[in-house]
């Protein structure tokens, strides 16, 4: 097949200049640029004369190359004239020229370091603004909510209780057994060295208890709880439904933040408890197969040496992991925009909040604790 | 219409300015919606019509001026009582802005539950009648996301009226229906006018709806950022000297 090179031809005529179009325009042959042109036009030059007489086929890739031309000369105070171009042709020009009532200036986007860097510190400076009266807001619902004054579905409270606590027992139990055979693992390495395989025992019991499975339960609610309640929120925002629910006079807060707030609240503990069960099931496993360590040995040591107060260290996180993870999604949620992108958005930075949160409580908590010598 | 009475002024706005952040929205609004009105709030797409109807039903607060309801400001009186005040309204949204978790009845009966004693069989009995009145009986247990959008809105008008309110909000009813429905739901609009005595506003620019049941206008131009014209929507066609009111109402593309 023969490819016809999109192509025009162009003399001077005294000030005017001609331009004849040839062949057949179309963007399988390319298009020419149109300031290409405008490099071999003399000066003095102040009409412009488009010439469609040996045009072939044509489609829109014609019509952009004459609107280039077009603006160009009208930059230039030229007169532009169009000479048996298709009437298609100067119908689709007309069409494109036809200016608007008014162009409103798009914002532009920050483009210098400092610009960027006041842009962003506006940006924070809100979104922590935003969550401070978030707090003050939720503090003020959970009174309403003591005092019995709060509007929320029972119904809704149980689906919630239901889809926090029992549908996550799954996955905790995988991520537990494996976290209390991993510390197994790598404490065996250590202790077999020295003979003290039994105090294998020691450590998984102690880092669950005090750590890990609050931690790593704090953390899989935050990537699958938090997030699917950022998620929940924010459509709900970009369906108008919590507009819908302000305008009954319905607080968003108590109707929707309470009741997720209390299912995490008195699920992450009960799930916490049967990660510590899991990740020293774990360890036994390790234990028994690999060192020589009886059941009975392992469950001894464990009984003998992690004490009733790690467990309740353990407990106490959760529930603080319960409320910033809870607070974390849907603050993001509630404060998302009115678009599926932000939606998406707000679920990220439920997660990324979340665990931020949950690494910034533990260490608090960690430094209280050594203060307090507990 | 009738309108032989003088009738009150329901809604008074008092040189109202409307922001989003540093985004000037409209100013300078001042205008009365009265007694049993069908006030139609219109303008060319992103002038702000939605805007002043969240200001309007108390969902964002204005940057200055001031909303009457029965002489009273919304926004100075003490937030229980406004909450109280608020209870006038009944709003459409757009999107139906039906909680989509819950079915139907849920819906219409969660106002209800929150605001009245009555025992479940009578907020049944009244869910029925609110979803008969919108043409709906027969889809309580039904869930949002499983009718249609023309029956969506009418599902949110349902629970706009669940607790009779003096005052219904439209936001673009007809926006996204076909113009048999667009109809059917402006018929239902000045049925629910005439017959529960409400107040009507609504934000449209569907010219059909604005001259078959607007009896009072304002038009807000997205340029001069205010209102340009008020008044009974055939009046501004017959009267109006405005260029741009002239082009909207007659729907012709500016030259």
């Amino acid at each position: 097949m023969t490819k016809t090179i999109s192509q025009f031809s162009c003399h001077a005529n005294g000030r005017q200049f001609q331009i004849d179009l040839l062949g057949s325009w179309d963007k399988e042959n390319g298009v020419p640029q149109a300031l290409s042109v405008f490099a071999k036009i003399p000066a003095g030059t102040n009409k412009l004369l488009v010439s469609g007489e040996q045009l072939g086929a044509w489609d829109s890739s014609l019509v952009s190359f004459l609107l280039q031309i077009h603006l160009e000369a009208e930059r230039r105070h030229w007169q532009v004239e169009y000479q048996r171009v298709p009437q298609g042709v100067g119908q689709l020009l007309q069409l494109a020229l036809a200016v608007p009532e008014s162009r409103v200036p798009h914002q532009e986007p920050p483009h210098t370091f400092a610009e960027n860097l006041g842009f962003q510190s506006i940006v924070i400076w809100r979104v922590v603004n935003d969550f401070i009266s978030f707090i003050g807001e939720l503090t003020a619902a959970s009174g309403r909510f003591w005092r019995g004054q709060a509007r929320y579905r029972k119904v809704d409270f149980w689906w919630l209780v239901q889809d926090a606590g029992p549908h996550s027992l799954p996955i905790v139990t995988l991520i537990s057994l494996l976290i209390g055979m991993i510390l197994a693992f790598v404490g065996a390495v250590q202790l077999e060295r020295f003979g003290a395989s039994i105090f294998v025992a020691n450590l998984v019991g102690l880092a669950m208890a005090r750590e890990m499975s609050s931690m790593m339960t704090a953390i899989i609610m935050a990537g699958r709880t938090g997030a699917a309640y950022a998620a929940q929120l924010g459509s709900m925002q970009v369906n108008e439904e919590i507009d819908g629910l302000k305008t009954m006079g319905v607080s968003p807060m108590e109707f929707l933040v309470i009741p997720r707030m209390l299912a995490l609240v008195l699920m992450m503990p009960l799930l916490t408890i049967y990660a510590n069960l899991m990740g020293m099931l774990g360890g036994a496993i390790v234990s028994i197969t690999m060192l020589d360590v009886s059941w009975s040995q392992f469950v001894g040591q464990l009984v003998g040496s992690v004490s009733l107060k790690h467990f309740v260290i353990g407990l106490v996180k959760s529930v603080l992991f319960a409320v910033v993870v809870a607070m974390s999604g849907c603050f993001t949620g509630l404060r998302s925009a009115r678009s599926a992108t932000a939606v998406g958005q707000a679920t990220t930075s439920a997660v990324v909040l979340g665990i931020v949160l949950i690494i910034v409580t533990d260490s608090l908590v960690t430094i209280a604790t050594t203060i307090l010598d507990i | 219409m009738p309108t032989s009475k003088r009738r009150k002024a329901k809604i008074q706005v008092r040189d109202l300015t409307m922001r989003y952040g540093d985004k000037l929205i409209q100013q300078n609004l001042n205008f009365d919606i009265l007694e049993r009105d069908v006030f139609i709030i219109m303008g060319g797409s992103g002038c702000g019509k939605s805007t002043l109807l969240k200001h309007l039903i108390g969902l964002y607060m204005p940057a200055k001026g001031q909303i009457l309801l029965d002489r009273q400001d919304i926004w100075t009186v003490p937030p229980s009582q406004r909450e109280a005040l608020l209870r006038h309204f009944g709003v459409t949204y757009q999107a139906g802005a039906l909680i989509s978790s819950m079915t139907l009845a849920e819906n219409i009966a969660m106002p209800l539950e929150m605001y009245t004693q009555l025992s479940t069989g009578e907020i049944a009995d009244l869910v029925e009648l609110k979803l008969s009145l919108v043409g709906l009986a027969g889809f309580q247990e039904y869930y949002p996301s499983e009718i249609s959008g023309g029956m969506l809105k009418r599902a949110s008008l349902a629970r706009a009226i669940a607790l009779d309110p003096d005052v219904l909000f439209f936001d673009e009813p007809s926006a996204g229906l076909d113009p048999i429905s667009s109809r059917r739901l402006d018929d239902l609009i000045l049925q629910l006018n005439e017959s529960l005595c409400a107040t009507i506003v609504v934000v449209t620019h569907e010219l059909a709806s604005i001259f078959a049941i607007g009896n009072n206008a304002i038009f807000l131009d997205a340029k001069s950022k205010t209102m340009i014209a008020n008044g009974h929507p055939r009046d501004l066609l017959d009267n109006s000297t405005d260029q741009r009111v002239q082009r909207f109402l007659r729907r012709q593309a500016s030259e």
